[in-house]
C-alpha cells in the first residue's frame, strides 16, 4: 500500500436531497499528477472538502496518506496542504508575513528563511514586504500557491488552481504543479479546463453527476474514442498563441 | 492497512495540545497588526469614546445634575463600555472576513488545534479592548478623573470589565459566522453602543420618564456602570455588582452556546 496516496471508496455525500457525491471509487498514486474534471456543480469542491477534513461524508471512505479522513483528521491535515478555489492570502498582511504566520503555523523551526525561499521561487521578492491588498491577481494566486508549499506536504489539493487567471498566469501555475510532481509530491487538483487536464496530469478521473464516469491515463481515455483519422487542415495560431507570442518575454527565455 | 498502527490517537491529542498555545500566538499576532493596520479601527474604537467623553466632560457635563461634583469620574464607566462595545463589533467583521476569503478554510485543512481559530479572535478582542480601555484612562486622568479604589477594587473592576468583553466578544462571533454581508456582521452592535446611553452612565436615571427609567433600571449597562463607579469611587458596591455579575455570566453561556453552534454550522 505504500505508493497509494489516496484511496477513495463508495464516497457518498448528499446535501439535503440534493445527492452531490453517488458513490465515488478512485485511487491515487504516490508523486502523481491525478486530475478530476467536471463540470461546474459536479461535485470537485465537495470532494476535495472531503479529503481535506473541511466536510464529512455520508457514507464511504477516504483514506489520505494511509489515515482516514474520517477517524484521523489531525493526521490527514499533516498529509496535506489545500489551495482553495478561491486565493486564501491574507490581505493587511505582507507577502512575506503571510507565509511566516503559515510556517509558525505549522511549527517550522526557521519561517523565515522558509518564507524567504518561496518569495524567490515565486518571483515575489520584491513585493515581499508590501501589503497583500496591493498585490494583481495573479501575484496572489501565487503567493497562495507558496502558501501551500510551506512545510512540504506530501499530497496537494489544488481546487480549480487557474480558474480566473491569465494565460500567462496560468502557465507558470503549470509550471509549478509539474515542478512539485517532479520532486516526488502526490498533486490532486480539480480543473474544468480539458486542456489543463491533458497538459499536467498522469491521471485523468472524469465527475458527472456525482459519479466518476470515466478514469484512466489520458491514452487509456483516448482509446475510449474511435481511432484518430489523419486529416489535413490549415493550422491556424490560436489566439492563446498569439496572445502568448506578443506578450512574448516568458517564452523567450 | 499498517499505517494505522503508526500513531495511537493519544499521541495525536498531545501533539495538538502542546501547539495549542504557539498556535494561539499566532492567531492573536495577526488579528493584533490587522487592529494596529486599519486606521479606521482605531478611530472607531479608542478616539470616538475619547470625543465622546470631551464632548460629555466639556460640553452637556456643566448641566447635568448628577449630584457628584466631578463628572469624569461620573461618565468614565459609561464610555469605557462604549468603547468595548464598538471593539467588539470588529471582532465580527474581522471574522467575517476570515469566512468570506477562504482563510478560515486553509487554517482548518492545517494541522493546527481547531479551537484557536475562534479563540484567537475571542483574545484579541480581549487584548485590543484592554489597550483601548487603557489609553482612555489616560485622557480622563488628564481631564481629572481620580479615583480611591484600593487595590481590590482595581482588581474587581479589572475583571468585571473582562467578563464583559468576553461576554460580548461571543455575541460579536455569531454574526461573524452567519452574516451575509460586511454590514450585517457589523450592525448588531450598534444597539449595544446605545444602550449606555439609555442607563444611568450619562445621567441619573431618576431624571428619566417612568417607562424609559424603568427599561434603564433593569438593563445590565446600569447595573455595571452602577458596580464600577462605586467600586473606582472607593464606596461599597451594592447588591447591584451581583445583577452585573449575573447578566455578564448570562450573556457569555448563551452566546457562546450560539456561538458554538453556528460554527458547527458553518463548518459542516
Amino acid at each position: 500500500m505504500q505508493n497509494i496516496a489516496i484511496q477513495v471508496k463508495d464516497l457518498q455525500k448528499s446535501y439535503k436531497k440534493l445527492n452531490v457525491l453517488q458513490g465515488v471509487h478512485f485511487t491515487v498514486e504516490q508523486g502523481s499528477i491525478f486530475a478530476l474534471l467536471g463540470s461546474n456543480g459536479a461535485g470537485k469542491t465537495t470532494l476535495i472538502k472531503i479529503l481535506s477534513t473541511l466536510l464529512k461524508q455520508d457514507g464511504g471512505t477516504a483514506i489520505v496518506n494511509g489515515f482516514d479522513v474520517a477517524s484521523k483528521p489531525a493526521h490527514v491535515r499533516k498529509s496535506l496542504s489545500l489551495t482553495g478555489q478561491f486565493t486564501a492570502v491574507d490581505e493587511l498582511l505582507t507577502g512575506q508575513e503571510n507565509l511566516i504566520m503559515i510556517a509558525r503555523l505549522r511549527h517550522l523551526t526557521q519561517p523565515r528563511q522558509v518564507a524567504d525561499e518561496l518569495l524567490t521561487r515565486f518571483g515575489l521578492t520584491d513585493a515581499a514586504t508590501r501589503r497583500v491588498s496591493t498585490y494583481s491577481g495573479g501575484m496572489r494566486r501565487r503567493l497562495d500557491l507558496a502558501m501551500s508549499l510551506v512545510g512540504k506536504s506530501p499530497i496537494l489539493f489544488l481546487d480549480e488552481p487557474t480558474t480566473g487567471l491569465d494565460p500567462e498566469a496560468r502557465l507558470e501555475v503549470w509550471k509549478v504543479v509539474k515542478e512539485l510532481a517532479d520532486g516526488g509530491r502526490t498533486v490532486f487538483l480539480t480543473t474544468q479546463y480539458l486542456e489543463e487536464a491533458e497538459q499536467l496530469a498522469d491521471h485523468i478521473a472524469i465527475l458527472h453527476e456525482g459519479k466518476i464516469i470515466a478514469s484512466g491515463t489520458l491514452g487509456e481515455l483516448q482509446k475510449l474514442f474511435p481511432a484518430a483519422s489523419v486529416e489535413y487542415v490549415e493550422k491556424q495560431p490560436t489566439l492563446e498563441e498569439i496572445f502568448l507570442a506578443i506578450i512574448g518575454k516568458k517564452e523567450a527565455q | 492497512m499498517e499505517v494505522t498502527t503508526q500513531v495511537p490517537g493519544s499521541q495525536e491529542m498531545e501533539t495538538i495540545q502542546n501547539h495549542f498555545f504557539s498556535d494561539l500566538s499566532v492567531m492573536l499576532g495577526r488579528s493584533m497588526r490587522h487592529i494596529f493596520r486599519s486606521m479606521d479601527t482605531i478611530i472607531t474604537v479608542t478616539i470616538t469614546p475619547i470625543a465622546m467623553m470631551l464632548l460629555f466632560v466639556y460640553v452637556f457635563g456643566g448641566a447635568i445634575q448628577t449630584g457628584t461634583a466631578n463628572y469624569v469620574n461620573y461618565v468614565f464607566p459609561g464610555i469605557v463600555l462604549i468603547a468595548i462595545a464598538s471593539g467588539i463589533s470588529y471582532t465580527a467583521l474581522r471574522l467575517f472576513t476570515d469566512v468570506q476569503r477562504g482563510i478560515m478554510e486553509r487554517f482548518r485543512s492545517m494541522p493546527i488545534a481547531p479551537s484557536t481559530l475562534l479563540w484567537g479572535h475571542v483574545l484579541t478582542s480581549l487584548v485590543s479592548n484592554a489597550i483601548s480601555v487603557v489609553v482612555i484612562m489616560l485622557v480622563a486622568l488628564i481631564m481629572g478623573f481620580r479615583s480611591e479604589a484600593s487595590i481590590l477594587s482595581w482588581l474587581a473592576v479589572i475583571g468585571i470589565l473582562a467578563l464583559f468583553t468576553l461576554a460580548l466578544t461571543w455575541v460579536a462571533v455569531i454574526p461573524g459566522l452567519t452574516a451575509k454581508s460586511t454590514d450585517g456582521a457589523a450592525a448588531f452592535a450598534y444597539p449595544l453602543i446605545f444602550l449606555p446611553f439609555i442607563s444611568s452612565a450619562f445621567v441619573p436615571t431618576r431624571s428619566m420618564p417612568l417607562v424609559v427609567r424603568v427599561f434603564a433600571e433593569n438593563q445590565p449597562v446600569t447595573a455595571i456602570v452602577n458596580t464600577l463607579r462605586a467600586l473606582l469611587s472607593g464606596q461599597p458596591v451594592s447588591q447591584e455588582i451581583w445583577v452585573a455579575l449575573v447578566w455578564c455570566v448570562g450573556i457569555l453561556l448563551v452566546a457562546y452556546i450560539f456561538a458554538m453552534r453556528a460554527y458547527h454550522k458553518r463548518v459542516s
